[in-house]
């Protein structure tokens, strides 16, 4: 072994590995359970990918339509999910969601007001009532400062710009993680307890995305190399509408909230074409039906040049969009040079946000990795194979402050044990030969290829040969990680990053390429063309696990939910008819 | 292809005390913002370029950067707005870790003494408040933290001095407007934050990308409960009896 790296070292009962709406919920109830608590995060605290959610945040206070309660969320959440969500998360998430809110607005989160003073509820697409709490288009930005602002007064440690490359995992048990700190540019050993993994979703993996840079899955692959398994890999979702133009901007999202608050999809034509796909829900139907349509007028001809439908809101005049949507009003303004009070917007689907991910026990999110925790994105479960708007913050709250709990416990039974310096001394080197290759590939190529190459052949609309073709693509890139590189040091090196990112990302790509061909049929946001309409033989979760170095499937039957949510679900699917 | 020059700062403290400036020749496209430019260098050029970036849709506040001088965010600043050189260098009010990178986690340091939000004692379970009474709150939620209102303080640059900075007075404003918020932070802000030190130039109101009012509905505002609550014992006493605040 080549001569020693320094690294400093940090312990705590619970490491938490992101800092966004799911990992700070967390850290504020493992602290309140007197658990020694480290979060670490890619970027500042503070800028995690929950700063982006527009819409709002889905809870059945029944605020503004009285007939709401969590049953009818149960179903609406559960049917939309196509029945291969797990309905004990299902259960679970609708019940404790409206406490979660209160709890937040105890917190100090300010939700825009009904007249009488209650939380705002607005309507979302396929919530059978006006369900989301919002503060304007901004509720994702409330609910993470509020949430950090929390976190700040307790006593949990916060080391951001901090890159995990490894968990460890000696005698079957977590041990702790390993990384380096991009603004000291210094390696780090974690030693905890347990470990929560809250590090969001893996938009990036495809070109056109609503996904921050942080969101290339960081979490999903070190957890699958640790042993854990992932579920539903396949689940994508494609929200209906992302910026189109200018090529600057193309991808990112156009909140539901536009329809929710009376916008109107009109295609070249001017056709208001939903009326004839979908003539009850219209605009509002679920987001991977409105996604398909959308998709099929452009691919039909009857898109704008720059392959984009209309959405339309002008009819509400500048007051209304400015005091409900400011942020969708500004962001138009300022990239588009589009002013949505006067001229039509230019929408497209987007890479969104990915159902599947790291399998959890419904209850503690303990993973099949003892120590092992997930909540949020992270996460899979509760939205099966498609996700209602609003259900994700709410889904980080719920489900962060359940992985706090549980990691608490857990933590409770077990001792510290030692990292192995082999083990921390052989990652340092791995991380290390990136700065050291001679010619190396530029991992940006790599990236860009990988981008490209899932957007046009596992899209919306897949089918078997495209299918095919993208596996082949994605191996012949995992081909050429050996020899990726990039020049400098580690401190704020984003050439070192995007090739620790690349390996994650064809990790995670090659699992959803997988998964999507062995699922032949259509279910939620999974479309093949070749194979239409879903079937009963299908009513499964994909997983994968990593078995002496190779990737394994299986096919797990879905679990049947009791008598009594099973007749919940027959009143459901007669509303939703 | 029309092509942009961009002139970035270089430097790694921590290493050399030695800055330059490099140059990239770069091609433009629609609507490209400065951020596009800085990561086309990235991708093709020079990947070690030291850049902090998240969500590429001004919503993150990662990106502040001075950008031909005037602190401005990456993502938002298009690249046709500004002429063909473009010169990039990070925040001079922070410490530079590398390049475009600053260490901006001394305000999280801040962030922590500001005593946190505390509902008042006798509020309703569930909170009902209308909304008119959070729209004053609410301006100051816009803040994504870009820090650019610290960067263009000239108390914080130039002075050192214990000044908080506009950020912070932004944070403290939208909890001492919060309906349901039942303490006091003027002894915080005069003592530990240093409100008096700010001169009400109104920079940092100027360059908020998010177009918050920080001098006129933030520092002013502040600056006067100030002068009521620990300046005039009277008022103060005045205030404990009548139980009001703001209003």
């Amino acid at each position: 072994m080549a001569s020693e790296h320094e690294y400093s070292k940090v312990e705590s009962d619970i490491l938490i590995i992101g800092a966004g709406g799911a990992g700070l919920r967390a850290a504020i109830e493992a602290s309140e359970n007197n658990k020694s608590v480290v979060i670490v995060s890619k970027s500042i605290l503070g800028k995690a990918h929950t700063v982006m959610a527009e819409g709002g945040i889905a809870a059945s206070l029944g605020n503004v339509d009285k007939e709401d309660n969590w049953k009818v969320h149960f179903a609406d959440t559960y049917i939309e999910g196509v029945y291969i969500n797990n309905w004990k998360m299902v259960e679970i998430f609708a019940k404790e969601a409206p406490d979660r809110i209160y709890e937040l607005e105890r917190y100090g989160a300010l939700f825009d007001r009904t007249p009488d003073g209650r939380i705002l509820q607005r309507a979302f697409g396929a919530h059978t009532y006006r369900r989301l709490c919002h503060v304007g288009d901004r509720t994702g930005l409330e609910l993470i400062r509020t949430l950090e602002d929390k976190v700040l007064h307790t006593n949990a440690r916060i080391l951001d710009e901090m890159v995990i490359t490894k968990i460890v995992v000696e005698g079957g048990k977590v041990k702790g993680a390993i990384g380096f700190s991009m603004r000291e540019g210094r390696f780090y050993v974690f030693q905890c307890k347990a470990l929560i993994i809250a590090s969001g979703g893996s938009g990036r993996v495809f070109k056109v995305t609503s996904n921050s840079w942080e969101s290339t899955g960081d979490g999903l692959a070190i957890a699958f190399r640790a042993g854990a398994e992932l579920k539903d890999m396949e689940m994508v979702q494609f929200h209906p509408t992302g910026m189109v133009w200018p090529p600057s901007v193309r991808g990112l999202l156009v909140t539901e909230g536009v329809r929710g608050e009376g916008g109107i999809l009109v295609n070249k034509e001017g056709e208001r074409f939903m009326l004839r796909y979908s003539p009850k829900k219209k605009e509002l139907d679920a987001r991977d039906v409105v996604a398909r349509c959308i998709y099929r007028e452009i691919t039909e001809g009857r898109g704008t040049e720059h392959g984009a439908v209309y959405l339309d809101i002008t009819h509400k005049g500048f007051k209304f969009i400015y005091d409900k949507l400011p942020s969708m009003y500004n962001q138009f303004k300022d990239f588009a040079g589009v002013d949505i009070s006067k001229e039509r917007m230019e929408v497209a689907p987007t890479t969104h946000y990915h159902m599947g991910g790291i399998k959890v026990d419904p209850e503690e999110e303990s993973t099949n990795v003892p120590g092992l925790f997930a909540a949020g994105e992270a996460a899979s479960g509760l939205h099966g194979a498609n996700r209602l708007g609003g259900n994700s913050l709410a889904d980080l709250l719920v489900f962060g402050r359940r992985a706090g709990i549980g990691a608490s416990h857990y933590a409770d039974g077990v001792k510290f044990s030692p990292i192995s310096e082999d083990e921390v001394q052989k990652e340092i080197e791995r991380v290390e030969q990136f700065t050291k290759r001679k010619n190396p590939i530029n991992p940006y190529e790599l990236i860009e290829e990988l981008r490209q190459n899932m957007s046009s052949k596992v899209g919306i609309i897949r089918n078997e040969k495209d299918l095919t073709d993208a596996l082949s693509v994605i191996r012949q890139i995992k081909g050429k990680l050996d020899r990726i590189g990039v020049a400098g040091g580690v401190r704020f090196n984003p050439g070192l990053i995007a090739c620790l990112e690349l390996e994650n990302m064809v990790q995670n790509a090659e699992l959803m390429v997988w998964a999507a061909i062995e699922r032949k049929e259509s279910r939620g946001a999974h479309t093949r063309s070749d194979y239409p309409g879903t079937k009963d033989e299908f009513l499964k979760n994909i997983v994968f696990k990593l078995e002496n170095g190779q990737a394994k499937m299986t096919m797990e039957p879905v679990l049947k939910p009791p008598k009594e949510l099973e007749e919940i679900l027959s009143e459901g699917e007669k509303t939703n008819a | 292809m029309r092509e942009v020059v961009l002139k970035i700062k270089r430097s790694e403290p921590s290493v050399s005390s030695v800055t330059r400036f490099d140059e990239f020749k770069v091609p433009v496209e629609e609507g490209m913002v400065v951020l596009d430019a800085v990561h086309y260098v990235e991708q093709h050029m020079d990947p070690t370029l030291g850049v902090r970036w998240n969500c590429k849709a001004a919503r993150c506040g990662s990106c502040a950067a001075e950008i031909n001088g005037k602190p401005k965010l990456m993502c938002k600043t298009r690249v046709d707005s500004i002429g063909e050189k473009i010169t990039i260098e990070p925040m001079h009010a922070f410490p530079v870790v590398k390049d475009l990178v600053t260490d901006v986690s001394h305000n999280f340091e801040i962030a922590k003494k500001i005593p946190a939000f505390t509902p008042k004692k006798d509020a309703p379970s569930p909170l009902i408040m209308q909304q008119t009474d959070i729209m004053r709150s609410k301006e100051f939620r816009t803040c994504i933290e870009c820090f650019l209102c610290q960067d263009v303080c000239h108390v914080i640059r130039e002075h050192h001095s214990d000044y908080v900075g506009p950020k912070h007075v932004v944070k403290i404003a939208s909890l001492d407007m919060h309906p349901i918020d039942g303490i006091d932070r003027s002894n915080f802000l005069h003592s530990g934050g240093g409100l008096g030190f700010c001169d009400i130039t109104k920079c940092c109101q100027e360059i908020c990308p998010e177009g918050i009012r920080i001098t006129d509905d933030a520092i002013i505002p502040e600056k006067e409960r100030v002068v009521d609550q620990v300046f005039d014992p009277i008022g103060r006493l005045v205030h404990r009896i009548r139980g009001s605040r703001w209003q």
